[in-house]
């Protein structure tokens, strides 16, 4: 093991997955105890009161925007995995459309070293489908695959991979290394100039309509796509009452398809346009509540595999404007759990097990990281790497975008009051968030990879 | 009202009470000396980020008719990637003490956003944004539609011209308007439909399934695809006491150059099918008149014959206009302020002052 933590914790009375409580113990990295409550006592360990809390496997998100390099002004590496941590999550999935866009060895090595450098989740690179984004020429998925930093997952995301046949290639390709082509599904002529989705509510403002079936046309493509080449696909930040329809179709026929939805998606609607603000400005768009509450169901009943967060951090002045001049995407990493258990858990939709698969093990699954030296979305269970998250599902709290530790304020929950607030997050063992506030390395004693 | 954005944000009595107000302006309008001490000392902003010679002029006609400083502030080109931002701008014309902006934009919600994001303390004036709303439009299509649909004028069709008197205060109730053309792409047809509704009125949108937005069928209006149909009265709401074309941008919606995006097949096939022509004009009513908000695509959208037929009122709207547009701002800039008005010389606001209520500062929802 590459990582050894040097600071014992107990933490005292947690509720694994929201079970019985317990005294987990990390020690040297790894979960080294679990005990009844009370009885784990090693030496010169740290106790964490964790009564009352939940304990989940460390987050993972699948789909984070850290926007270094290229724009650093609205979040680095740095503050983007800080940012994470203090969410919950001990991995993310950096995306690729940074400048220089993340096509070559060299851009996601340098990105997976920056990430370890920071110390506060494992970034793992996502290679760009095609050279520059610009879907016309695959890109060097190879070389990704094996540089240092080990891409497994691949996306255009921001764009649609809409030729058909370099989308097929890219699905084929990627088999060698068992990699996923993760589909960012917008039918681009359907959508010139859209703004917002195409309904009641654009009909009304005068805003661009983007039709539903432009994500729901090139789901369907690429299931089939992937049935016929016997590859698996991912479908990102799937929005629709219809796409979750035909991911349900097509794992009804076995097809190896995984989907995901956005914390805001399961939401948020478009009524949320009327007032032209352009935090609610995001692609794909806010749907409708009858989207919302089909999404919510797909997640519910295991259509929708992952809840990732699509963190999309802007500079503010690229938002402090008119709706249809404004960038496109919102901040989610601090938000997502306590969103997913507005929406899910308090409902009583899904248990805390469901949301350690939702955004933990399942995510971990699709990226091909759930196995290994530095192992995410494992069980609770002794011996397995201490990445731990504290959740307090009783806490209240009222967001503020300036108050968040992303550097970017373009939050739509803004002055919403959440449930749910994360007390800490372990990263094998060394602790990058206590008392719900991120710990620097030093002061963790904790020791990075 | 503290701003002007959308006709949705107009209740009735609001709606009334600026037809009522722009019919004492027009009446000023025939002295020989048109202009109004008014708003003397204020400082109205034309802010146009889109090229519009004409509405501009209206509102700048309007505004000097009232004593005000015009300014006109014409930026080309929108915010972030090109030139000054929207803010900026805004900040500028703050520091600047503009008491009113009016605003044409190509984003649609830019008004909106001018109005509330706290950049400016200015009275916003929606002057057309994008394909969402043209607010003055819409009142000045209604004004102009109550003078020709009221009392006399509609009792004794040909007989009397325009009937003033009995406008005042009146509603459209029962009346029947056909608005003709792009809906998806039109802010005039937005707000017509809404303000026509408010008013009391029955609308019927005529146009191509692909020049319908999706979601119109939540709109207070019909719909139809037959304009032979419509002008005959073979409809729910009968026979139209107006018709009003809009405008269908030749180049950009049809043939080679629009590719497959195209809304429909060609110029003629559309003039065939949507134009208001001579024939089809000979299927209205005897009093029902012919309206356009301009600039006008005489063979397309309408035939000479139809525009410059009797019953075309096209050139009055444009003047209507410019009472409408009076009337807005006097109502924004000193419709709640009684001693300026009571302070002007008093043969110029004797007609005004009476009559206008106080408007009161009710925020734009």
């Amino acid at each position: 093991m590459s990582s050894a933590a040097t600071t014992t914790y107990v933490l005292r009375g947690a509720r694994p997955l929201g079970g019985e409580p317990v005294d987990l113990v990390l020690s040297g990295g790894v979960i080294a105890e679990v005990a009844a409550v009370g009885a784990a006592s090693p030496t010169d360990a740290v106790v964490v009161d964790a009564t009352d809390l939940v304990a989940l496997p460390g987050l993972v998100d699948l789909h984070t925007h850290l926007r270094e390099p290229g724009r650093e002004d609205a979040e680095t590496i740095e503050s983007g995995t800080r940012a994470a941590a203090a969410g919950g999550f001990t991995a993310v999935h950096a995306m690729a459309n940074t400048t220089p866009v993340a096509d070559t060895a060299g851009v996601v090595e340098q990105v997976w070293r920056l990430g370890r450098d920071a110390g506060w989740v494992d970034v793992h690179p996502v290679g760009a489908v095609s050279v520059g984004l610009a879907g016309r020429q695959l890109a060097e998925l190879g070389a990704m695959a094996d540089s240092a930093a080990r891409v497994r997952v691949f996306s255009d995301d921001g764009r649609c991979v809409d030729d058909p046949i370099l989308m097929r290639r890219a699905l084929e390709y990627v088999k060698a290394f068992d990699g996923v082509v993760a589909q960012h599904a917008q039918e681009p002529r359907l959508t010139e100039g859209a703004q917002m989705n195409e309904g009641v509510v654009s009909a009304e403002l005068g805003l661009a309509g983007w039709p539903a079936v432009a994500e729901e046309a090139i789901i369907a493509r690429d299931v089939l796509l992937a049935e016929h080449v016997g590859s698996r696909l991912h479908v990102c930040h799937l929005s629709t009452a219809g796409s979750v329809e035909i991911v349900r179709w097509a794992k009804g026929r076995g097809i190896d398809v995984t989907a995901e939805v956005t914390p805001h998606h399961l939401i948020l609607t478009d009524e949320l346009a009327r007032g032209y603000d352009p935090t609610f400005k995001v692609n794909p768009p806010l749907r409708t509540a009858a989207d919302v509450e089909a999404v919510r169901e797909g997640l519910a009943d295991g259509t929708i595999d992952i809840v990732a967060t699509d963190h999309a951090p802007h500079a503010r002045e690229d938002k402090d404007c008119e709706w249809a001049a404004a960038a496109f995407g919102m901040t989610g990493l601090e938000t997502a759990l306590s969103v997913v258990q507005q929406t899910m858990v308090d409902t009583g939709r899904m248990t805390w097990a469901d949301v350690a698969r939702v955004l933990s093990a399942a995510p971990a699954r699709i990226g091909r990281i759930d196995t290994g030296e530095r192992a995410q979305g494992r069980p609770l269970e002794v011996g397995e790497p201490a990445n731990v998250t504290l959740v307090d599902p009783a806490a209240r709290r009222v967001v503020d975008g300036a108050g968040q530790v992303t550097a970017s304020t373009n939050t739509p929950f803004q002055g919403h009051d959440l449930p749910g607030a994360v007390v800490a997050t372990f990263l094998r063992g060394r602790a990058t968030v206590l008392d719900g506030a991120p710990v620097e390395a030093a002061e963790a004693q904790g020791v990075r990879a | 009202m503290r701003h002007l954005l959308s006709t949705q944000d107009l209740s009735r009595p609001d709606a009334v009470r600026i037809l009522d107000t722009a019919a004492q302006m027009a009446a000023t309008q025939s002295r020989e000396i048109k202009k109004l001490p008014t708003l003397r000392g204020r400082t109205v902003v034309n802010l146009f980020y889109e090229d519009s010679t004409r509405t501009r002029i209206s509102f700048e006609t309007a505004a000097k008719r009232l004593s005000a400083d015009v300014i006109n502030f014409s930026a080309k080109g929108s915010s972030v990637s090109k030139g000054e931002s929207l803010k900026d701008t805004a900040l500028t014309l703050q520091a600047m003490g503009a008491d009113a902006v009016v605003v044409r934009h190509q984003a649609s919600g830019a008004p909106h956003v001018l109005a509330h994001a706290g950049w400016l303390d200015a009275a916003v004036v929606n002057a057309g944004d994008g394909t969402h709303q043209h607010p003055t439009q819409a009142l000045l299509d209604a004004y102009t539609l109550r003078r020709h649909l009221s009392g006399t004028a509609l009792a004794a069709p040909g007989a009397s011209g325009p009937d003033d008197a009995a406008a005042r205060g009146a509603g459209l109730d029962g009346r029947h308007v056909a608005i003709v053309g792009d809906v998806l792409h039109s802010r005039v047809a937005r707000s017509n439909v809404h303000l026509l509704h408010t008013l009391g009125a029955r609308v019927t949108l005529v146009a191509p399934p692909t020049l319908l937005p999706v979601g119109v069928q939540t709109w207070p209006c019909e719909v139809s695809y037959d304009l032979d149909a419509t002008l005959a009265g073979d409809t729910a709401h009968g026979g139209p006491d107006a018709v009003m074309m809009l405008r269908v941008q030749r180049e950009r919606m049809s043939g080679a150059g629009a590719g497959g995006g195209a809304f429909f097949p060609n110029p003629l096939e559309y003039s065939r099918k949507y134009g208001l022509d001579a024939r089809r004009l000979g299927l209205l009513a005897e009093h029902a008149i012919v309206m356009h908000p301009g600039p006008m695509n005489r063979g397309l959208e309408i035939s000479a014959q139809a525009a410059d037929s009797p019953r075309a009122v096209i050139v009055e709207q444009v003047a209507n206009g410019v009472a409408v547009r009076m009337a807005v701002l006097y109502l924004l800039l000193a419709g709640s302020d009684e001693a300026e008005v009571a302070g002007a010389p008093a043969a110029a606001t004797a007609p005004l002052a009476a009559p206008v209520p106080t408007v009161e500062r009710v925020p734009a929802s």
